[in-house]
């Protein structure tokens, strides 16, 4: 099935807001498509204020869009819902409850009729998975930045959603405890074959994690300017990737579209034949023309050209 | 002094040394006038024999005198001579009664109005401009309407307790509510919680430090407020018994009252300041 019909399919996007001013209003981004499928993890990335964050709230379905549709499954993202859990960037969690009570809480909202030694022990298998056995009765207040990014982390994979959606997770975490929980998280994902659509501001963490790296150029009027097909072998290490042949081309790929490419796109966005669907790169165009503009391939719709492992 | 004394020894050594520069000028202040009023005589009986303005500094209770009638009285709280002559605990006992009556009521309507409020615009905007309104009204200002629709007077004071306890509660669990993190209802969100789930186990309590801030200061407000309003309905309670004692020109039993609502208004005030910090949360 996940062959014809996307799991994720995003169709014509935009959202605008009212003018501050009092004018026209200003559209964000429009004319956002693509597709994700089954166990496939997704990375986006792009400038601050391109409309990453408000993507992926509508993806949640705790903001809607002003325009296009969210189809989920086949069925059209019209609220939140158990099926897509969210990591937030401020880890939300409950102060006033323990680790296991703030996944127990999530556990239960999933299953409420199961007793409390089941949701007890559901709980505490994911706390383990994130490495916080031990520390399921202390407070957030007295975990630090990274264990309280692993309890959103459990809280969110707990309710086994069919899809997870990340805002910038490990942002505020510092580089040594964001590479850790990177690892766990490449982990847990090979394990149980999520579906991620992760909001990110790092590069390396986009190529260490993602099958897809979705590229924004910058507002107002965001696109998805272009796609980059992420082929490294997995299982991947952290500590080895940068020794793949496509490691450099790729990430030189990807920051040279953010320090300079992403504002060229704005220019094109009021041409009538501006691209409405992005451009899709492989890292063995890139290997080719290294300095030189790449040349871009528009593959046909709906073809998965990515290497899914397991798929 | 070589043993260095910690900060709450320093304080505790500061409050005795105050309480002993008190006590000494309130002796001092007391001290019979001339030799006219022998020190051992009742002061009560002074101030009938002597009377007037002459007297005053002498019909005020020496410490010693204080320190029996505390005594006095505190061995026997309860007894029950007739409706002018209850032992303090009695009195006391009515009072709690009025007050938590009218603050149990007030805090069954505030909480559920102030959750409404705190959760719509619309519907705080449709009540703010009665709340502002309704306010700054003094709780006594009500009496003479409760005790015409009412009748009854016990049922009066807690009516006016009732109303000073209600703002105070109702403006800060709807100023909790409103200001729960955007955080907490988009997990509630994401995880399909029912609205009565998210009342109790998102919203309430991320809101209760708030609520509760605005329950101590209610029951601060109603035991202000149940001495002015006994004094007016009279009958029973420490307001009451304030008033009947200065009939009597009892300056001791006025001032023994004086310390009792203070003590307990203390422990009534600790009650909350530990349930405060049982719902209080760090983040
Ligand atoms: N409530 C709002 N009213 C007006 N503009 C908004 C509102 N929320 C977001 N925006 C605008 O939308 C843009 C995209 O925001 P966001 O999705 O948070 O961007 P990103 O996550 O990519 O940094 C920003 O430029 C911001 O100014
Ligand atoms: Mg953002």
């Amino acid at each position: 099935m996940s062959a014809i019909h996307p799991f994720l399919q995003v169709e014509n996007l935009a959202r605008a807001y009212p003018s501050p001013t009092g004018g026209d209003a200003i559209t964000v981004f429009d004319h956002v498509n693509f597709r994700i499928h089954k166990g496939e993890f997704v990375c986006v990335t792009g400038h601050s204020g391109c409309g990453k964050s408000t993507i992926l709230n509508i993806l949640a379905g705790l903001d809607s869009a002003t325009t296009g549709n969210v189809f989920m499954d086949g069925r059209e993202v019209a609220g939140p819902s158990l099926d897509r859990g969210v990591i937030f960037q401020g880890h939300a969690l409950m102060p006033w409850l323990t680790v296991q009570e703030n996944v127990e809480f999530a556990v239960k909202s999933r299953w409420p009729s199961r007793n409390k030694q089941k949701i007890r022990a559901h709980a505490m298998r994911y706390i383990e998975l994130v490495g916080l056995k031990g520390a399921e009765h202390k407070k957030p207040s007295q975990l630090s930045g990274g264990m309280k990014q692993r309890v959103g982390i459990a809280r969110a994979f707990s309710i086994e959603p069919k899809m997870l959606l990340m805002d910038e997770p490990f942002g505020a975490l510092d580089a040594l405890t964001r590479g850790v929980i990177q690892d766990e998280l490449l982990k847990i994902c090979a394990e149980t074959q999520q579906t991620v659509f992760m909001i990110t501001h790092d590069v390396d963490e986009a190529i260490l994690l993602s099958d897809r790296i979705m590229l924004m150029s910058n507002g107002p009027h965001a696109r998805i300017a272009e796609i980059v097909n992420n082929t490294l072998p997995r299982p991947r290490e952290r500590s080895a990737i940068h020794k793949q042949v496509h490691y450099y081309p790729i990430r030189n790929h990807l920051v040279d579209f953010l320090v300079s490419r992403s504002k060229q796109f704005g220019s094109l966005r009021d041409a009538p034949d501006a691209p409405s669907s992005p451009t899709v790169f492989d890292p063995a165009d890139l290997i080719e023309s290294d300095v030189e503009p790449v040349v871009a391939h528009t593959p046909p719709v709906g073809k998965p050209h990515i290497h899914l492992v397991n798929a | 002094m070589k043993t260095k004394l910690s900060l709450s020894q320093k304080a505790g050594l500061l409050s005795l040394g105050l309480l002993a520069v008190i006590l000494l000028v309130w002796q001092l202040a007391t001290l019979p006038e001339a030799k006219v009023v022998a020190a051992d005589v009742d002061p009560e009986y002074a101030a009938l024999m002597g009377g007037g303005a002459a007297r005053a500094a002498s019909s005020f209770p020496t410490p010693a005198a204080m320190a029996q009638t505390l005594w006095d009285k505190l061995s026997h709280p309860f007894y029950d001579n007739g409706p002018n002559d209850k032992g303090i605990g009695i009195q006391l006992a009515y009072s709690l009664a009025r007050v938590l009556g009218g603050f149990f009521l007030a805090a069954v309507v505030a909480i559920p109005l102030g959750f409404a409020i705190g959760n719509s615009r619309m519907v705080y905007q449709a009540i703010n401009p009665y709340v502002q309104l309704l306010k700054p009204i003094s709780p006594l200002a009500w009496m003479p309407l409760a005790l015409y629709t009412i009748k009854d007077a016990s049922a009066s004071a807690i009516f006016v307790i009732f109303i000073c306890s209600l703002w105070p509660m109702l403006i800060n669990t709807a100023h909790g509510v409103a200001n729960v993190r955007k955080d907490w209802l988009d997990v509630s969100r994401t995880l399909e919680v029912n609205p009565l789930r998210k009342a109790f186990r998102v919203i309430l309590p991320a809101a209760a430090p708030t609520i509760l801030t605005g329950m101590r200061i209610s029951m601060g407000i109603a035991w202000l407020v149940i001495v002015a309003a006994e004094m007016l309905v009279g009958g029973t309670g420490i307001g009451y018994f304030v008033w009947n004692e200065w009939n009597n020109l009892s300056l001791t039993n006025v001032l023994f009252a004086i310390l009792m609502i203070g003590v307990v208004g203390m422990a009534l005030d600790s009650v909350f300041g530990v349930l405060g910090k049982r719902v209080a949360y760090q983040e």
